[in-house]
């Protein structure tokens, strides 16, 4: 694909090869080009006044450590729940009958809610991912414009290498709407006996 | 047919808080003799040096991931029979049905209960 240089040295090639009287045709190509020309320009000095080098220099490491610092912080504070279940755990074996038996339905149900964090965090990764591919896509556009200065062009993509079914199938969480719930897997299951 | 719960149980999972949760979700159903590995090619080290009774693993794991570990373990003649129960987010039809083609016991989807676990582990050992 061109870059704006391109078009707008393309252009300007044109308009200096033209001479004489125009015809009709000539004439309106040669306005056509003119405004193909100063739309190339306007659209430059757009992408340049967007300063798009800030989304790669600035926001998008920002929201990938901030995003590493909740799966951390959450982490921690599901170590240090599980710490304390682990703690009761101790104390419901010195206790007996009922007492000791809603304390242990309490702890499971702890340990249960605490699986949160495995999902956020692989949610979490997700976003990440998202966040790297506008990065590499802004990178592009911003070299092909001329906005990045003297940024290195994109780096060809490297042939995909061969990934294994487990890793082509991984997805991570789906969202509520979309996810099959263990009823259906059961069902699911049970259709191929 | 009684359970023999003084078996060796292997999780795999690359979120150690998860594997602390299934530690003691286990220990509640009284398994106590319980290994971790944090993906598959670790597990699969395991699997082939000890001697387990069933495998409950995670499916999103790097560099090998629980589907892979899955296949290894049909694959290898004196591992293919052992009960392996798939506990993992990807709870998409295709993944399902993959699973089940490469020989899953059982699949639990995340987030899951106590409950759910004990229900699937006793199916598929009274089955082995």
């Amino acid at each position: 694909m061109p870059d704006g240089d391109q078009i707008e040295r393309a252009v300007r090639q044109v308009l200096g090869s033209l001479s004489g009287d125009l015809t009709a045709t000539e004439a309106s190509l040669l306005a056509e080009l003119e405004a193909l020309g100063r739309e190339v320009a306007r659209a430059k000095s757009e992408i340049a006044a967007l300063r798009v080098e800030d989304i790669n220099e600035r926001h998008i490491p920002k929201a990938t450590d901030e995003l590493d610092a909740v799966v951390e912080h959450t982490a921690a504070a599901t170590n240090e729940i599980l710490d304390v279940c682990e703690g009761l755990e101790r104390l419901q074996a010195e206790l007996s009958g009922p007492q000791a038996e809603r304390l242990g339905e309490a702890v499971t149900r702890i340990y249960e809610a605490c699986s949160f964090q495995d999902i956020t965090g692989q949610r979490i990764t997700k976003v990440v991912s998202a966040l790297k591919i506008i990065e590499s896509r802004v990178a592009a556009v911003t070299a092909r414009f001329g906005g990045g200065g003297d940024a290195p062009p994109p780096e060809s993509e490297a042939p995909a290498e061969p990934v294994s079914e487990g890793r082509a199938l991984a997805n991570g969480p789906q969202l509520p709407g979309a996810a099959a719930s263990q009823e259906d897997i059961d069902r699911l299951l049970a259709s191929f006996d | 047919m009684a359970i023999d719960k003084s078996m060796n149980v292997l999780i795999v999972d690359d979120y150690k808080t998860m594997l602390r949760i299934i530690r003691n979700l286990l220990k509640q159903l009284e398994f106590d003799n319980v290994e971790e590995a944090t993906d598959g090619a670790e597990a699969l080290a395991k699997l082939r040096a000890g001697n387990f009774g069933l495998v409950i693993s995670d499916w999103n794991m790097e560099p090998m991931t629980g589907l892979d570990l899955l296949k290894e373990v049909r694959a290898d003649s004196r591992l293919k029979h052992l009960p392996f129960i798939m506990v993992t987010a990807e709870s998409k039809t295709e993944n399902v049905i993959a699973a089940k083609q490469a020989g899953v016991s059982n699949y639990i989807v995340k987030p899951f209960n106590a409950e759910t676990l004990r229900e699937k582990i006793e199916k598929v050992l009274v089955h082995a």
